[in-house]
């Protein structure tokens, strides 16, 4: 299971790769372990807004049902359209192509509490 | 609750599955993952360890007059080494269990049930032996006996060729062979499955599963055989649009309702025959239907079936097809609006989408 380093992590298993005012997000290898085979996902439209720790959008694996929650808030600015087509994406690369939507950052303070990989890959580690 | 475990328990964890707990048994829900084995099903072959799977004997001089009256199908229509599908009903036409019986000879049947019915199942057959006054049959519960395989899919009977004292293509559908697995594992192989595929049940000692397990494994190398789990069980039988206990059959539930009339007979007596001769005859008030997405979005368990914006069901079983690719559904709907082809919606997170009533199975070879 791959943790990159140059990525943040929230505790509902979404990461966060942030560049300037914009953070890309996606879920982690571990979410999509867990979740299997996903079948279906559900993105805010370009131009929406999400708030950090509220749902954005949903996941859907063959026999479950996720909210995606956002680890920031800000403006949609783009998504990612090729994973609603192929969700099966999320299982091959979900750090890479399968990427779900990029946001404008609304404030630094945003960040403060996303977690380093190291914090991260102990916090799953606990919760098994 | 402590979880039993199947005596294939190490072998799951060794081969990394993902156990979970299933009907009060510790289950392997997917290997590689539920539409890599489905698939595998589809295409060759995929072993899934169904030992939770209860059996009950029925013996006795008068067995077949109990059988006959515990279930809803007739027994006399199929011989001895023949398997029939059947419901188990209550007074009131509610289903106790759906099972499938082997008959041996006329003096002995095995029941194979429901995991989480087969307590019930054994307290409602020694209920009728006591009412109905069958002192002399016999009732026992044999779970404990048994293990039970499934090898399911096209290349089914090209894997256990070699390895079976009878060539399995003289294993008739619903028909079933005492034989010998490899050399030395005694075992039942019956011609049925709960996948839609070709393929056999094989029932054999607990002792001889994990063995029995290896053998079928390195006889499917060459066939693509996968091991299957739970996963992709149920997205198998929803393609060819079965019921499963507990979603589209209960105990509030008659198996008219259920579409299940071709296995209900109403030339012998049976438990809950006056309920289900009048909802045949009259009709019943509400019809399982079959249910195509016509619009992005997976159909779950419990939400709600619309038409012409007013709640006419629920989806009892929901699904994406990893066949068709597309999301699949059963739910109750009433007589007149489960018409194929009707328009209807699956409200999804407060969003209606378009979906249509179609004929079942939703999967054809």
């Amino acid at each position: 299971m791959e943790f990159p380093k140059d990525l943040k992590y929230t505790k509902e298993h979404e990461w966060v790769k942030v560049e300037g005012k914009i953070a890309t997000i996606g879920i982690t290898d571990y979410a999509q372990d867990s979740l299997g085979d996903v079948v279906y996902v559900e993105l805010p439209p370009e131009g929406g807004s999400v708030t950090k720790h509220e749902p954005f959008g949903v996941v859907e694996s063959v026999k479950a049902v996720s909210d995606l929650y956002s680890p920031v808030s800000g403006s949609v600015t783009e998504v990612n359209d090729a994973i609603i087509d192929s969700p099966e994406a999320i299982n091959e690369d979900p750090y890479g192509d399968a990427w779900m939507i990029k946001v404008e950052i609304a404030g630094q303070s945003e960040l403060d509490d996303l977690l380093t990989a190291d914090e991260y890959q102990k916090f799953i580690e606990e919760e098994k | 609750m402590v979880l039993k475990r199947t005596p294939l328990y190490d072998t799951h964890v060794s081969l990394g599955a993902r156990m979970v707990p299933f009907a009060g048994w510790e289950m392997p829900v997917q290997y590689a993952g539920v539409k890599e084995e489905h698939l595998a099903v589809r295409s060759s072959c995929g072993l899934f360890d169904v030992s939770h799977m209860g059996e009950i004997e029925v013996s006795g001089d008068r067995a077949i007059d109990f059988v006959q009256l515990l279930i809803t199908n007739d027994i006399e229509r199929v011989s001895d080494g023949q398997c029939q599908y059947a419901l188990l009903c209550r007074d009131s036409g509610g289903v106790v269990d759906d099972l499938i019986v082997y008959r041996f000879n006329i003096d002995r049947y095995l029941f194979v049930v429901n995991a989480s019915n087969a307590g019930k199942v054994l307290d409602w057959m020694k209920e009728v032996q006591a009412r109905e006054d069958f002192p002399d049959v016999g009732i026992e519960d044999q779970g404990g006996q048994y293990a039970q395989l499934a090898l399911q899919g096209p290349a089914a009977v090209e894997i256990l060729r070699p390895l079976l004292d009878i060539d399995p293509d003289g294993i008739g559908h619903f028909r079933f062979h005492m034989g010998l697995i490899g050399d030395d594992i005694e075992a039942i192989v019956s011609r049925t499955g709960y996948t839609g595929a070709d393929g056999f049940e094989i029932y054999l000692a607990p002792e001889d599963a994990e063995a029995a397990w290896k053998t079928i494994m390195e006889a499917g190398s060459g066939h693509n055989l996968r091991p299957a789990g739970l996963g992709a069980r149920d997205t198998l039988r929803l393609e060819m649009g079965y019921p499963l206990y507990g979603h589209e059959l209960g105990e509030e539930i008659t198996p008219i309702e259920a579409g299940l009339g071709k296995y209900v007979r109403f030339t012998k007596d049976f438990i809950g025959r006056d309920v289900l001769e009048k909802q045949a005859r009259e009709g019943a008030g509400r019809t399982l239907a079959g249910i195509k997405m016509l619009e992005p979005g997976v159909p779950r368990q419990g939400y709600e079936i619309h038409a012409g914006g007013k709640k006419i069901g629920e989806v009892t079983s929901g699904t994406v097809s990893p066949s068709l690719n597309v999301g699949i559904a059963m739910g109750f709907v009433a007589p007149e609006a489960g018409k194929p082809g009707a328009e209807v919606s699956i409200v999804i997170r407060g969003r209606a989408a378009k979906a249509e009533i179609t004929t079942l199975p939703f999967y054809r070879k």
